[in-house]
């Protein structure tokens, strides 16, 4: 239990869960813990049933267990719809005031929530640090700890808090001490954020000016964080009438020179898939943040799925290239988003970042010395010689790029069949040349991409079975994989579909289990496309994703 | 600069008579003349839709982006906010930005941004032949309304003038002085500049000898008054009937802008590194 400590708080939307779920992680990161935390909520403002799970563990962690060593429960609810998560050894924290606890074998602590903060005429919304206080004292985490984190984190009424906080505290008893994971330099405390706030440092690394977006479950958050960062980062950052202005804008912003990106759910790049095609014509380059939710249609808003893989490999009219990456967490996130950005400018084409709710909101420890340094690569610009045509022929299909205003020149951009100038052409040679053109620029980008671990394998990697996932199933694939002795195959990359190295990390597999949440196993799909047989299909689509039990189970009853 | 040096080699394929030709005639004499009173032809962008009005950016030999049916204003809007030294110029169709694109005629218009759009507004599809557009007379016979169409058509003017444009024209392309000054006027304003051209489709929807009849140009108007505006749009609503139709600069007024809202003051590479670890300090 103490290298691996599940905790989840439950209340009802309005009461800051999500926040309080933070605060858990942060504790446990200051003591070196290392942090994946998922938030469950409905979609509504207030009321419903709102939950976090923190799980704090000395290894990097991507998934939550089923079990919870600890239950903090803010109304009744929560107590009725989480306590099969119970162990014997688990402990309850609840509001006394609003919690009965009666039917409860394990140990609990009840604290007077409501009543502390009415003799300390607090806030309803300073219920969390209250019984925060009361978390602390239970799991013996230094009070000095948990005070330092709310001063840090708290952004009003500091004062307050803290008293609320200590007398939580107070009121609590001691039923275990957690130790710290380790004391020495190598597992210090990590900054704890969400995949979208990875997203957005790895596209600033890589040097984006400009972030448009219309708000959509799970990608708003992009838009929230974007919009903070604006003038640390001399960002421009626009919140436009729809998804399609927000294509279309990326582009007009490309054509400038600025490096912009957008980000969207399924439903709004619904809308976006005609500016798509666009730039894959006009060769604009635009970084796609696309974060699934359960589909079709409105489908589970908050909630996650894999149902978009092939919607993204193939939107848009025509053929173009385009690079497609789906992280499996924030430090993935960080990095492959820096390298979406290069990839759209040195190839003048659509990249996609293809996340979902899971990877998007959830919190996770990042390291950014590991998830690799991404750096800014100039675009290939035009030299100044001679006439300048935006569309000109070369041996890698890439156009050397040009910005106005430029002194005697003139830059053209066309979403027809063009020229290399630029100008409209119904020409066959050229529709045809020109086409050879975009697609070359796919050949040099897959090329480039060899240099890139495109591919990840984890895990047992002598085995002979393998499971094979894409996305937020990554975590837990690989704490399943370790677990069972497997192999557990990420493939990050989606296009330009990195085949070779795929084929290189399935060599002595002689069975192959796709992990997906989605329905139709989409994967595996795109894998059979290069003749590689899925053996097995565990497949989760009910907008929740797995659980390490869940995926044990299912492979449990596959191995037999 | 010689209006001619901004043709290019594109072959025209607007049919004998189109009211585009006016337009393309107007724009090129404006640009080579603003060119030599501080507008650089290099400074300029021109964005265009789809439709027949569309070419017009193979036939100038400037700064382009040719985009997709509906789809000018957007585009516009961050070519300004990513430079705005930048003279940005749309084109675009009644269909264009009327039926398909007009949440971003609105928007634009309601943020002020300073660019300019010309609206073709031939009052029918020309490129597919001739069905009805938002500005079609009710009981426009085209393709898709062989019984003649049953709805009302809009007034452009009037929503551009509701919804924050500062500068609102109307032109005929029979008449190109008229139309010079006032592709000059717009462009120079600061400021959301739209410019409505009555402009004849030989082919789907021959208008000019209604327009020579009943146009005429209004003088004197107090142009900074929304009222008079707003009287002088709604005189005419582009229905069949036989009420004068003005022509000239109804309104023009200055507003705060949206690309004065944006700085651009992008840390190099080694200093984002430093405030990105700032940043995850606080994360901590």
């Amino acid at each position: 239990m103490m290298n691996d400590f599940s905790t989840l708080i439950g209340g009802i939307a309005g009461d800051g869960i999500n926040e309080a779920g933070g605060t858990i992680a942060r504790l446990f990161n200051r003591l070196g813990f290392r942090i994946f935390m998922y938030y469950d909520y409905p979609s509504l403002i207030r009321g419903g049933h709102n939950f976090s799970v923190v799980r704090a563990s000395k290894q990097n962690v991507g998934a939550c267990k089923d079990q919870i060593d600890v239950l903090i429960a803010l109304n009744q609810d929560t107590v009725e719809m989480h306590k099969w998560r119970l162990l014997d050894d688990s402990f309850v924290i609840y509001d006394a005031d609003r919690v009965k606890a009666d039917g409860i074998k394990q140990r609990s602590c009840g604290i007077p929530v409501t009543q502390i903060l009415k003799e300390e005429g607090a806030l309803p919304v300073m219920k969390n640090s209250c019984i925060l206080g009361g978390f602390c004292q239970v799991v013996g985490i230094e009070w000095a700890v948990l005070k330092d984190v709310l001063l840090k984190h708290i952004p009003k009424k500091v004062e307050q808090n803290l008293r609320v906080a200590r007398r939580g505290y107070d009121s609590a008893v001691e039923f275990c001490r957690i130790e710290r994971a380790s004391r020495s330099q190598d597992q210090l405390a990590l900054p704890v954020m969400t995949g979208n706030q990875a997203i957005c440092l790895g596209l600033i690394k890589a040097g984006l000016g400009a972030y448009v977006a219309y708000p959509m479950t799970p990608s708003s958050s992009l838009l929230d964080f974007m919009a903070r960062l604006a003038p640390d980062f001399g960002l421009k950052v626009v919140h436009p009438e729809n998804e399609i202005a927000v294509i279309l804008m990326a582009q007009g912003f490309a054509y400038a020179g600025i490096k912009a990106a957008v980000g969207t759910s399924g439903g709004g790049f619904c809308l976006m898939t005609e500016g798509v095609s666009l730039a894959g014509m006009a060769e604009n380059p635009v970084v796609i943040v696309m974060s699934q939710r359960t589909g079709p249609s409105t489908g589970l808003p908050t909630y996650t799925a894999q149902g978009d893989l092939h919607f993204v490999l193939n939107a848009g009219q025509g053929e173009f290239p385009r690079f497609v990456v789906s992280p499996g967490d924030a430090a993935d996130a960080y990095y492959w988003s820096g390298i979406a950005l290069n990839m759209a400018w040195k190839y003048q084409t659509p990249a996609f970042i293809l996340s979902d709710k899971v990877t998007s909101e959830s919190l996770y420890s990042l390291d950014l010395d590991a998830a690799g340094d991404v750096f800014e690569e100039e675009p290939l610009l035009w030299d100044g010689q001679g006439k300048y045509n935006r569309y000109s022929y070369t041996n890698t299909g890439v156009s050397p790029m040009a910005f106005p205003p430029q002194k005697g020149q003139v830059i053209k951009a066309d979403s027809y069949v063009h020229d290399e100038f630029g100008i409209t052409t119904e020409d066959p040679k050229i529709a045809k040349e020109m086409n050879d053109k975009r697609l070359q620029k796919g050949r040099s980008m897959a090329e480039d991409l060899d240099g890139y671990e495109t591919v990840k394998v984890f895990g047992e990697e002598t085995s002979k079975t393998a499971l094979l996932c894409w996305g937020s199933n990554k975590g837990v694939c690989i704490e399943a994989a370790r677990k069972f002795g497997l192999k557990a195959i990420q493939v990050l990359v989606l296009s330009p579909f990195p085949e070779a190295k795929l084929l290189q990390a399935l060599e002595g597999v002689h069975r192959l289990i796709a992990v997906e949440c989605n329905s139709t196993a989409q994967l595996a799909r795109l894998v059979g496309f290069y003749g590689i047989k899925i053996h097995d299909r565990i497949l989760k689509y009910d907008g929740r994703p797995f659980s390490l039990d869940d995926l044990q189970a299912d492979l449990g009853r596959i191995l037999g | 600069m010689n209006p001619k040096d901004l043709a290019t080699y594109a072959r025209n394929t607007w049919c004998p008579g189109c009211g585009n030709f006016s337009i393309l005639n107007a724009m090129r004499a404006v640009l080579a003349e603003l060119d030599g009173e501080g507008y650089p032809i290099e400074n300029v962008v021109l964005v265009s839709g789809i439709g027949c009005h569309a070419k017009i950016v193979d036939y100038l030999n400037v700064n382009s982006f040719y985009s997709i049916h509906g789809r000018t204003l957007p585009v516009a809007t961050a070519i300004k906010l990513a430079n705005p030294d930048l003279k940005v110029i749309c084109f675009s169709g009644d269909g264009d930005s009327l039926a398909e694109g007009l949440d971003h005629l609105v928007f634009a218009a309601k943020r002020n941004i300073d660019i300019t759009i010309i609206l073709h507004d031939n009052r029918v599809f020309g490129l597919t032949t001739g069905q009805y557009t938002p500005t079609s007379p009710k009981g426009f016979r085209g393709k898709s309304t062989p019984q003649g169409s049953d709805e009302l058509p809009m007034n452009p003017a009037e929503i551009m003038l509701v919804c924050g444009a500062t500068y609102i024209a109307r032109g005929y392309t029979h008449g190109i002085d008229l139309l010079q000054r006032l592709f000059k006027e717009a462009i120079v304003h600061k400021g959301f500049s739209f410019v409505d051209v009555l402009q004849v489709c030989v082919s789907y929807f021959n208008m000019y000898e209604a327009y020579n009849k009943r146009t005429y140009e209004v003088k004197g108007n107090d142009t900074g008054s929304f009222e008079e505006a707003q009287r002088i749009i709604r005189s005419w609503n582009y229905d069949g009937g036989e009420a004068p139709i003005p022509l000239g600069k109804f309104y023009e007024t200055d507003a705060p802008r949206l690309d004065q809202a944006f700085l651009d003051a992008r840390p190099k590479d080694l200093e984002r590194h430093a405030r990105i670890k700032v940043l995850l300090e606080n994360f901590i």
